[in-house]
């Protein structure tokens, strides 16, 4: 009854070829020779040697990649305590303003959050920078990380909880030991979802950094507005290039967890 | 269940309640007091500053609508506002109609493709977000990559020029949140039953009628979610109109960032999102009952 029909198969290339052609395009004019979009001066990495010695880009990303480990480690924890709350503790009180203040975050204007979280940062009189960036960050992916936890949870036997309770462990025994080897995928997405959120997020870093702490999407941001840089290029090049290992290793990790576990 | 359970349970619920009371809703309130305070050449940026509980008279006393009346007296604000629900909207129309097909097709594929499939609509979501938009802009420019294709085939003459058109912005939109709307309703199509669509053929309905009657209303959950997914940050999204727009696609949330960082008038662009989150509210309870349900559905328990 359902097959991949001549027509199905278009509707399944085209709409690929939406999704990577600028994906593409960026790959190739990275390796491009010339300075000019539509030359094609012949294949060169004088991009990438040029990334090199660019030392704000360079800070900017060490930066971004400490920020989005801080912060996606905080999101996850925060994230799946949520996701528990949601998921096994059935009604309590405040559930809805909770399940709200979860889902929010996820569709929320990122311009929204950015003001509201730097005039806090402002009516609290802090210091913007590192930790200010980090805060607003995990405010942002606890929301996504509490999705992610949650499928995995509402799908897994419960069964196997409530026999650890009934021989008499405690919920933190219980959770050490059955919850959380059970949903550690899950987590490890959740984590990993919460790093390229954070990795990625240019506008929420803008309101809530301070001076010293220009993010690799500021640093970025700034450069594409001041027209096209094929030294961008190479950078977003190296970028995807790790997003794609990265993503493809834990997939493979996640299989052969899979298979051993038969 | 037994007193330290119960204990357990509030402190674990306590954790993640607070900070998003502290870092979510705390905020909310103070950008609302911000919204009904005057722009001042100070810093921080506005007045009256809160002094202590006894000017707390003196404090309210100074708040005031003038913002808020000075987003409906300038055309500027409520048309930007219009501006945004109609890009908005047309990028959720567009995404629904390239989306469909392409979630149809994944759901039709052969099992074994089916988690590649999901993972290449993902992994465009993994590389960032500014790239790709400023991809389009390499793209969609007087000499860039389409143009030369269009030209090459002799299909154009000339240049489009779709860059910094409302035309460039809304296919960055499209291209965006595609990702957004593809996966739910991916997720709605592969749970479909196909034996309700051989019921339907037994009984005479055409492909197209069984479409119709059947898988149609059986995928509106997964209409719904991803047009609230695309729909309601669409309408605040600052980089799209701003790498990819002209200055007469002013959609608002360009404007809020334009208030706040080259104006400085941060009571105007507090002012602004405070109306823009009285636009969102609907399309954002409607999400959040569609996701209690789903929740409560997946089982609540003791």
């Amino acid at each position: 009854m359902r097959r991949l029909g001549p027509g199905l198969l278009l509707a399944l290339i085209a709409g690929f070829a939406f999704l990577y052609l600028p994906i593409v395009a960026l790959i190739a004019y990275s390796f491009n020779a010339s300075r000019l979009v539509t030359v094609w001066g012949g294949f060169s990495t004088r991009w990438y040697h040029a990334l090199l010695d660019n030392q704000p880009l360079l800070d900017a990303a060490w930066l971004s990649i400490r920020l989005a480990l801080v912060s996606a480690t905080l999101a996850t924890c925060l994230g799946t305590l949520a996701a528990l709350a949601l998921a096994r503790y059935g009604r309590f009180r405040g559930r809805t303003l909770f399940s709200a203040m979860v889902v929010a975050p996820l569709v929320m204007p990122e311009v929204i959050t950015g003001l509201s979280l730097l005039l806090l940062f402002v009516a609290a009189d802090v210091e913007r920078g590192f930790w200010t960036v980090t805060i607003a960050h995990a405010t942002l992916g606890l929301g996504f990380a509490c999705i992610v936890v949650q499928a995995r949870l509402v799908g897994f036997e419960r069964s196997l909880e409530e026999a650890a309770q009934d021989l008499g462990a405690t919920p933190l025994v219980t959770f050490a030991t059955v919850t959380l080897p059970l949903i550690w995928p899950s987590v490890a997405a959740a984590w990993m979802l919460a790093f390229t959120l954070s990795l990625d997020d240019l506008v929420i870093a803008s309101f809530t950094s301070g001076p010293g702490a220009t993010t690799l999407p500021m640093r970025l941001y700034s450069a594409v507005r001041l027209g096209v840089s094929p030294e961008i290029n190479a950078a977003c090049t190296i970028m995807i290039a790790a997003v794609a290992v990265a993503v493809i290793a834990s997939s493979l990790l996640l299989k052969r967890q899979r298979l051993a576990a038969g | 269940m037994s007193r330290s359970a119960g204990a357990a349970r509030r402190v674990l619920v306590a954790i993640p309640y607070l900070w998003l009371g502290l870092f979510f809703l705390l905020p909310f309130a103070i950008v609302l007091r911000m919204a009904l305070s005057d722009a001042a050449t100070a810093l921080p940026p506005y007045a009256p500053h809160f002094e202590g509980p006894g000017q707390l008279g003196a404090f309210l006393a100074a708040l005031d609508l003038e913002n808020l009346q000075l987003l409906f007296a300038d055309a500027l604000y409520w048309q930007s506002y219009l501006t945004s629900l109609r890009i908005a909207a047309l990028t959720t129309l567009s995404a629904l109609m390239i989306g469909y097909p392409l979630a149809y097709a994944m759901a039709a594929a052969p099992r074994r493709w089916q988690g590649l499939l999901v993972l290449l609509v993902i992994l465009p979501f993994w590389t960032s977000f500014l790239i790709r938009v400023y991809a389009w802009a390499g793209i969609l420019r007087p000499d860039g990559l389409l143009d030369a294709a269009l030209m090459g085939l002799g299909l154009t003459s000339e240049p489009l020029r779709l860059l910094n058109t409302e035309a460039a912005v809304l296919i960055g939109m499209v291209y965006s949140y595609l990702p957004f709307m593809v996966l739910p309703l991916y997720a709605t199509l592969q749970k479909l039953d196909p034996s309700l669509l051989e019921a339907a053929a037994d009984l005479g309905a055409t492909p197209a009628a069984a479409f119709r009657t059947v898988t149609l209303p059986l995928s509106l959950p997964g209409i719904l979610a991803g047009a609230a997914l695309v729909f309601i940050p669409a309408i605040g999204e600052f980089v799209i109109p701003d790498l990819l727009g002209g200055p007469e696609t002013g959609m608002i949330g360009k404007v809020l960032w334009t208030e706040f960082f080259s104006n400085r008038d941060w009571p105007l662009a507090s002012a602004v999102a405070i109306v823009l989150l009285l636009v969102l509210v609907l399309p954002l309870a409607l999400l959040q009952r569609w996701q209690m349900a789903r929740a409560g559905r997946a089982g609540d328990g003791p």
